[in-house]
Formats: structure tokens, C-alpha cells, sequence
């Protein structure tokens, strides 16, 4: 079974497969757009379709870890970068929606939004925080940062999805169901950091199997 | 990347009683999720064919000479992009969930201080005074606008045949609840029945419109069917949709909105590019069906029909 499992998750295909699932959102939000059917407002729903994919990515990218060390699968890995550069693909598509089909490279009015308007204010802040964990997926640029640095840059993504949360429960009217949703997601999946972090802190100093070396912290985010 | 091994003694290894609970805990959790979406369409589907009122054609209105000359909105706009959150808050809910809504038989309960208290039945509403189709301007709170033919009559109609004593000031509005026909309306986050109001003046101003049709219809139950208020130089919300209740009444009565949310919606919401949303700019609108953004007028555009009754008033204060 987990042998069987194993071969699945190394196998080259099932990346191509992934890849090609993470690209359903985009082919069904272009296949509407063919068909003319993206409601009344067609820009607040390339808005609103995008910015929920970017949430959605974060949380599956966030998801890995826990998998991995509840399933025991730690190969789940190998598809870690690629849905956190999903996640990112999906933002830039949502801040492009804002920047040319919402002002349409109006950039004083966008500015003074990011100013003032505090849920782009914190959407923003979300985006220029994926833009360095893009840009350092690479493999060349974990050994250029080196393994501990790359990780404490790359727990930026809590910072981002905490962002991309309170940016959609600031931007809603009256209904918090999907923001509260999202939220709890996010929530869980944070504290099941801590609390992971929190028991291998336990083990480190109770039982001392591990004398020097502590438990890699690249193994939490 | 990282080759040390940790080295787990057997206490450390987590019983499997324990993770296959997380194992089921997270596959619940995704399931939920699963069911949640589901739910919705499921649901519809399962509803069958709808039941409720449906558009009726209208005939015997005049047009009326004043309406706008912009292009007039497409209908299947206006009828499946709505707010009418007691029908859920997506924009394509209230046409998905209002299939159902019964508005036969209706009367409008006219009440508070006015010497003729009155049960109005839908016939007679129709009835009370010549239709007009009126092409009006209509500005969302949200940044967009749509232009909208509706039928109906200026609203001082109602108010003379009530006759209102020298005591009231304002009337209060009350659109029609009930859960059974509105079971989506419990995530809406707001209270309901959904309530409005006018100043006095504000409702004997000959642009606000009692409604009952549009587009050459009697209106959609998704557009605020059988009878609904249009206020043009106000933010659409003003403008109560399925009235069961008119009530003339002394002091300002509470309005939905800014009993949901108090610092971001006041009594009057008139239209005005000056006064942001707390969260929003209110200075440039999108019409549905533009690509651009067009900047927003003074009360929508009416302002020599009503700016008239708010001289000498702080609008940033009375937002």
C-alpha cells in the first residue's frame, strides 16, 4: 500500500497530473469568459475568482506539512513548491485583474487606495510578501540563503495567507461566512504548527534521544 | 537536503489509535467542506420546478418625459445581479433562490399616524394612480450603477390617500419576512425584517417611486416583487424592496444598514462622490456592461430635483 503510494508520489506523471489540476481554475474561468458567462460584472468576478484560488492554493500549499507528517508521506514534498507557485500564479493573475480591468493602470488612484483603504492595504502587503518566496523557490537559491535561512524566509507564507484572510473579511458587506471559513482553515493549520513545534520541544528536553542534534526545524514549515 | 535521521524511541512514536483520528479528523474536515459547496446545488436541484409568482406584462403606463436617455441596462442583468440578501449574498442568489416566492395574495399595511389607516391589496395598489415607466439612474452602494426602466408612480400618491397627521415627520418601510421563504437569509448577516426610511420631504419628492413593474413587466421576485420603493438620488439599498408595512411615524426610524453596520451606513445615503465608504471610494462607479469606470454625480445626478431639500446640512455628518 504505502509502497504503491510511494511510487505514485515520485512518479513524474503524477507531477504533470498536478500541474495540470492546479490549471482547472484558470480553464474554467476562461471557458466562462468564452461562453460569456462571468454574471454582470464580469471584472468583480475575475476579481473575486482569483483572489478566492489564491486563498484556496495557500491553504492547500499550507496543507503539505501536516499531511506529510500525519500520513507519513514524506515525499508529499516534491509538490510543496509547485502549489505555493500556484498560489502566487493566482495572485499575480488577481492583482493584475485590479491593476488593468478595475482602474485600468489608473496608478494614483490604485496608490491612494493602498493607502487608504486598509483590506488593500493588508492584500497588498499579502502579495509583496509571496513576491521573495517566489522569486526563491529555486533550488540555486536554498543553497545561495542556505537551508535555515530559506526556511525562516519562507514562514513569510503564514504572514501571506493570515493577510489574504483578513484581506477578504475586511472587503466583505455583512456575510462572514466565507472569510470565517477560510479563517478557521488557516487557523487550524497554524496551530497545528504550534502545536507540533510545541511537542517536539517537549521530546527534545524530556526524553533526550537527541542529545545535540535538535530535530530540524526545516521539517515545520 | 537535510540527511540527519531523528531518532525515535518507541514512546515518541505517535499510537496509531492517535493518528488515524487526525487522519479521519482531516478527511472530515475536507469532506465537510465537500458538502458545504454541494449543499447549495444539490438543493436547488432537488427543489424541482419553481413555483412562486412570475413577471406578469404590463400594459396602459405612459412614458415618462424626464427619463434618462442613457443606455438602458440589458434585463438579464438587472434580474440576475442583485442584492436582496434575505434570498442569500452572492449576486446570482436572489434570482437562483427567489424561484419560489409566493407574492399572491399581497397587501401593504399603511399605518402610524395617519387619519386613514389601511390594508392596501395588490389590485388596488395598482390601481392608485396612473403607471409611468420612468428611466431612472440606479447607484449600488458597491460602485456600480445600472439603468433601470421601471413602472410605477410617484410615491406622494400613497402618502395622500393616507392623509398623515401634522405629527409625523418620517415614514418607515418594511419589507416582507419569513424564514420558510427565505431560509438563505441566515447567513446574511444582517437583521430582518429588512427596514427603511424617508424624511417627509424626502417621500413626497416626485422622483421617489413607488414601483411595481419594469422593463414592460410586473417586477421579478429577485427585483423586489410585487411592490418595492425606487429612490434614484439615494444609494440603492434605500430603496426597499417586497414592502409589506408603510408606517408614518415622528422620529427617524431605524434603517437596516446602519443598525447592522452604524459607521458605514447613515439614514440619508444620498449619492455623493465626496463622502467615501469608510472601506471604499465612492467617486467613480462602474455601469454594468462598461469596461471603464465613470466618475459618480451628486446625488446620482438628480441634483436639481432634490439637493434642494438638504441646504444648510453637513453631508459628511448626515451620511
Amino acid at each position: 500500500m504505502k509502497r504503491a503510494l510511494n511510487s505514485i508520489l515520485t512518479s513524474k506523471w503524477t507531477k504533470v497530473v498536478v500541474f495540470l489540476v492546479c490549471l482547472v481554475p484558470l480553464g474554467v474561468l476562461l471557458w466562462k469568459g468564452y461562453q460569456g458567462d462571468l454574471t454582470a460584472n464580469p471584472i468583480e468576478f475575475v476579481e473575486h475568482w482569483t483572489g478566492d484560488w489564491t486563498i484556496r492554493f495557500l491553504i492547500i500549499t499550507l496543507c503539505i506539512t501536516p499531511l506529510r507528517k500525519m500520513l507519513r508521506l514524506p515525499l508529499l514534498i516534491r509538490f510543496r513548491r509547485m502549489l505555493g507557485l500556484f498560489a502566487f500564479f493566482y495572485v499575480c493573475l488577481h492583482f493584475l485583474s485590479w491593476v488593468v480591468l478595475d482602474h485600468f493602470f489608473n496608478l494614483h488612484e490604485m496608490w491612494t487606495d493602498v493607502l487608504k483603504r486598509r483590506y488593500i492595504t493588508v492584500g497588498f502587503t499579502g502579495f509583496v510578501l509571496l513576491l521573495p518566496l517566489a522569486i526563491t523557490s529555486t533550488a540555486g537559491w536554498i543553497r545561495r540563503l542556505g537551508g535555515k535561512q530559506w526556511q525562516l524566509l519562507h514562514r513569510a507564507i503564514y504572514f501571506a495567507a493570515i493577510a489574504g484572510v483578513i484581506h477578504y473579511y475586511w472587503l466583505v458587506k455583512s456575510d462572514e461566512t466565507k472569510p470565517l471559513q477560510y479563517a478557521w482553515m488557516v487557523g487550524i493549520l497554524l496551530a497545528w504548527r504550534i502545536g507540533y513545534w510545541i511537542y517536539g520541544r517537549r521530546q527534545r528536553s524530556g526524553v533526550r534521544t537527541l542529545p545535540s542534534k535538535e530535530p530540524s526545524t526545516a521539517e515545520m514549515a | 537536503m537535510d540527511k540527519r535521521v531523528p531518532q525515535l524511541s518507541y514512546s515518541e512514536v505517535t499510537p496509531k489509535g492517535v493518528y488515524t483520528n487526525r487522519r479521519n479528523f482531516l478527511f472530515g474536515l475536507a469532506a465537510t467542506g465537500a458538502a458545504v459547496s454541494g449543499w447549495k446545488s444539490f438543493s436547488r436541484w432537488m427543489s424541482g420546478p419553481a413555483t412562486g409568482s412570475v413577471p406578469a406584462p404590463l400594459s396602459g403606463f405612459t412614458k415618462w418625459p424626464d427619463s434618462t436617455t442613457e443606455p438602458i441596462t440589458p434585463e438579464k442583468d438587472v434580474t440576475t445581479y442583485n442584492n436582496f440578501y434575505e434570498f442569500g449574498t452572492d449576486k446570482g442568489d436572489p434570482s437562483a433562490n427567489a424561484k419560489n416566492f409566493r407574492t399572491t395574495p399581497w397587501t401593504v399595511s399603511i399605518e402610524g399616524e395617519v387619519k386613514k389607516p389601511l390594508k392596501l391589496h395588490m389590485d388596488d395598489i395598482m390601481k392608485l394612480a396612473p403607471l409611468e415607466e420612468r428611466i431612472y439612474r440606479h447607484r449600488c452602494v458597491e460602485a456600480w450603477s445600472i439603468v433601470v426602466p421601471w413602472i410605477g408612480y410617484p410615491f406622494s400618491n400613497v402618502i395622500k390617500l393616507a392623509e398623515p397627521t401634522p405629527k409625523a415627520r418620517y415614514v418607515a418601510f418594511e419589507s416582507y419576512y419569513s424564514m420558510g421563504q427565505m431560509p438563505e437569509s441566515v447567513s446574511a448577516g444582517i437583521p430582518f425584517p429588512y427596514v427603511e426610511g424617508l424624511r417627509m420631504d424626502e417621500a413626497m419628492n416626485p422622483l421617489a417611486l413607488l414601483c411595481v413593474g419594469m422593463y414592460g413587466e410586473t417586477l421579478p421576485n429577485q427585483d423586489g416583487a410585487p411592490v418595492r420603493m425606487v429612490i434614484p438620488w439615494k444609494y440603492g439599498f434605500k430603496s426597499a424592496k417586497s414592502l409589506v408595512k408603510i408606517r408614518f411615524v415622528k422620529n427617524e426610524p431605524p434603517t437596516t444598514w446602519s443598525l447592522a453596520t452604524p459607521n458605514e451606513y447613515g439614514f440619508y445615503a444620498n449619492v455623493n462622490p465626496h463622502v467615501d465608504h469608510p472601506r471604499w471610494s465612492q467617486a467613480t462607479e462602474r455601469r454594468l456592461g462598461n469596461f471603464f469606470r465613470r466618475p459618480t454625480l451628486m446625488f446620482n445626478g438628480y441634483s436639481d430635483q432634490v439637493a434642494s431639500m438638504y441646504t444648510g446640512m453637513d453631508l459628511r455628518k448626515n451620511f
